[in-house]
């Protein structure tokens, strides 16, 4: 905790020097903004728990406020986003800053320091290539939640492409779902659980490099990194599993192609360590059939296939497996939409079958869903099997203001 | 036989002369509107339904002229509350498909999004895609209909198979910069849709007109979307580097 400190007070230091610099430069005009997101949700896991402890509802709420000063017609900005959700479950009930930055742009140049979220890739089911924030693994199923990540980012436009520079000075722990919670192991895993292959520990200094380039129909991105993988390694000892950060080097590629109303899409990445070397890749595509009803109606169908040479110690548990999907958008005044879709494996019987809706009610409210089932998750499935029972419905309301 | 020639030939002739003329009035209107460089502008759209409810949006858009090309843009939304800060930045372009990127701030993604679907309606509203895009005088062809004092009725029909209409009807006001004054759309089936008004004109620049409200009436549906702009900023000098993926992050600051 007291780590934490020290990065928060380094990082706030950081900002507040950039204030004072680019006060005395730019003229005095400075915008403010405030944003504050409500949530109220709740998650019913219809199947019968595993696990002593575990429960079956889960009432929650999530509050995000969001305050933006901005300056020099807007070139200049520092953005503060804490976060905090209470739930059932401890491990969920969890505060984060999510942003807490200060930018600079200027001509074809941007520097960025502080906690930010950097979102790198193209594919829908997998999120290979995106590797700067640690996921907040208690927070979504799709792993699409991101944990603030301190950081100094150099960004520069060039007739080549984009260049992002990155230092990571410090590492943020996954944290795991604790004792009350479905889709977690039989053992609750608690956070010193997982240890590092390496001595300085959240301290290794991390750094980060990407070139990215839209030309025509393509949208090319290239990136390095190297630094304590996000992802804990898992590997089998006799009793059962081990979980270790290790530090990593990892190579991604991503590649989109936009034709028409389709869209075709790549992402791969190679990653070494002392303890593992992997290959993953996900690859496919998206159609949509635009407007289908004269009314504003589009229909996309999604196909990605999924690959990953840890085979059963891949936590995604995608090791060779096939998404498809269907999203729906009605692109009326609620922007109503859904996305349905199932995760098949392909040389064993799981599968996960999703189903997210969402749409506008009034001028600040909207209301979601969603539903993850996970059907006939086969024995010899070896993480994927633990979260059987965890099939669950949720439904959240948020309030905007 | 001469004569049976001229008889087939005559629609031809003036076919293609009300074509040359409905070409050269959208090429005056297109020269009229060079040089203005870059502007910025705040939009409020509301919504009407048919039984008269409506609802709102706000946004701000950026645009840069492009010399040899169609413009650029980025589109910044303010509200509803649930999307602020989702932004959209499009290069359009004379020819061919334009390339048009969706930033979703809840994520950080930019997601380069298709741009073959314009006939589709933009934020559940009256306008599709097609009628906020750029309009350059490749995109369609023309046909000159008449003249009533300083306005110019042109046929426009879109040369995108994926329009969603079968033809625009256009009515230029010769003595304002050939400015337009409304357009009638017709559906693939070839019956009047919408009708676009613009009203509420000024000059910036000394030259160039727009207008602060556009009302688009839905025949059939008897919906209605007005757009009301304010605060047009010109002359700020605004270059590639504003409409570049990195801009359309910073959009909602």
């Amino acid at each position: 905790m007291k780590l934490k400190h020290i990065i928060l007070g380094a990082v706030l230091l950081l900002l507040f020097s950039g204030i004072s610099n680019a006060q005395e430069e730019s003229e005095k005009l400075v915008s403010h903004k405030f944003k504050l997101e409500l949530e109220a949700e709740y998650r019913y896991f219809y199947d019968k728990a595993l696990y002593p402890g575990q429960k079956s509802n889960f009432p929650s709420a999530a509050i995000t406020p969001e305050y933006t000063a901005s300056w020099n017609k807007g070139y200049d900005v520092i953005t503060v986003k804490p976060f905090f959700r209470w739930d059932v479950d401890d491990k969920r009930t969890h505060f984060d800053l999510r942003e807490l930055y200060y930018q600079k742009a200027k001509n074809n140049w941007e520097v960025s320091v502080g906690l930010k979220k950097i979102y790198w890739g193209v594919t829908e089911s997998q999120h290979l290539v995106d590797i700067i924030n640690q996921t907040d693994a208690v927070e979504s199923f799709d792993n699409e939640q991101k944990l603030g990540q301190p950081m100094v980012q150099y960004s520069r436009n060039t007739n080549i492409g984009t260049f992002d520079l990155f230092y990571l000075p410090y590492f943020r722990i996954r944290s795991f779902p604790g004792e009350k919670s479905r889709l977690r192991f039989p053992v609750v895993i608690e956070d010193d659980d997982v240890t590092f292959n390496n001595k300085s520990e959240e301290w290794h200094q991390d750094f980060a490099f990407r070139w990215s380039h839209s030309i025509g129909a393509f949208d090319l991105g290239f990136s390095n990194f190297y630094g304590t993988g996000r992802e804990p390694i898992i590997l089998q000892n006799q009793f059962g599993y081990d979980f270790f950060y290790d530090v990593i080097n990892q190579t991604g590629v991503d590649v989109q192609v936009t034709l028409g109303a389709f869209l075709w899409k790549i992402e791969s990445i190679y990653r070494s360590s002392d303890l593992q070397d992997m290959f993953a890749f996900a690859g496919g595509l998206e159609y949509t059939f635009g407007n289908v009803d004269g009314n504003g109606l589009d229909i996309g169908i999604l196909g990605e296939y999924l690959y990953d040479d840890r085979g059963d110690l891949a936590l995604s548990s995608a090791q060779n497996d096939v998404f498809f999907g269907s999203r729906i958008a009605f692109n009326d005044v609620q922007s109503t939409e859904f996305l349905i879709g199932g995760l098949v494996d392909m040389e064993r019987s799981s599968n996960i079958f999703s189903l997210e809706a969402s749409r506008r009610v009034g001028e600040s409210w909207r209301v979601e869903a969603e539903g993850r089932i996970l059907s006939e998750v086969s024995n010899t499935e070896p993480i994927l099997y633990f979260f059987r029972n965890d099939s669950f419905l949720k439904l959240s309301v948020f309030k905007f203001f | 036989m001469k004569k049976l020639i001229i008889t087939l030939a005559l629609p031809l002739i003036f076919g293609s002369v009300n074509g040359q003329k409905g070409l050269e009035i959208a090429k005056a209107a297109d020269k009229a509107d060079i040089g203005w460089g870059s502007s910025t502008v705040e939009l409020n759209m509301s919504l009407k339904n048919k039984n008269g409810q409506t609802s709102s949006r706000s946004m701000s858009n950026k645009t840069l002229e492009m010399k040899d090309d169609g413009d650029k843009s980025m589109i910044t939304f303010n509200s509803p509350a649930d999307v602020k800060g989702t932004a959209t930045l499009t290069y359009t372009h004379r020819e061919g498909p334009d390339d048009q990127w969706l930033y979703l701030p809840a994520i950080a993604r930019v997601k380069r999004i298709s741009s073959s679907n314009k006939s589709g309606p933009f934020m559940g509203s009256e306008f599709a895609y097609e009628d906020l895009s750029s309009q350059e005088v490749e995109k369609y062809t023309y046909k000159f209909i008449e003249q009533k004092g300083s306005m110019l009725i042109v046929e426009q029909i879109p040369t995108d198979p994926k329009s969603g209409y079968t033809k625009r009807i256009v009515t230029y006001n010769k003595d304002k910069g050939y400015r337009i004054e409304n357009t009638e759309f017709y559906d693939r089936k070839g019956s009047h849709l919408k009708t676009l008004k613009f009203t509420d004109y000024e000059q910036y620049l000394g030259k160039y007109w727009r207008a602060s409200t556009m009302t688009m009436v839905n025949h059939q549906s008897n919906k209605e979307t007005r757009l009301v702009f304010k605060d047009y900023k010109f002359g700020l000098k605004l270059t590639d580097e504003d409409f570049s993926q990195n801009a359309l992050k910073r959009a909602g600051n």
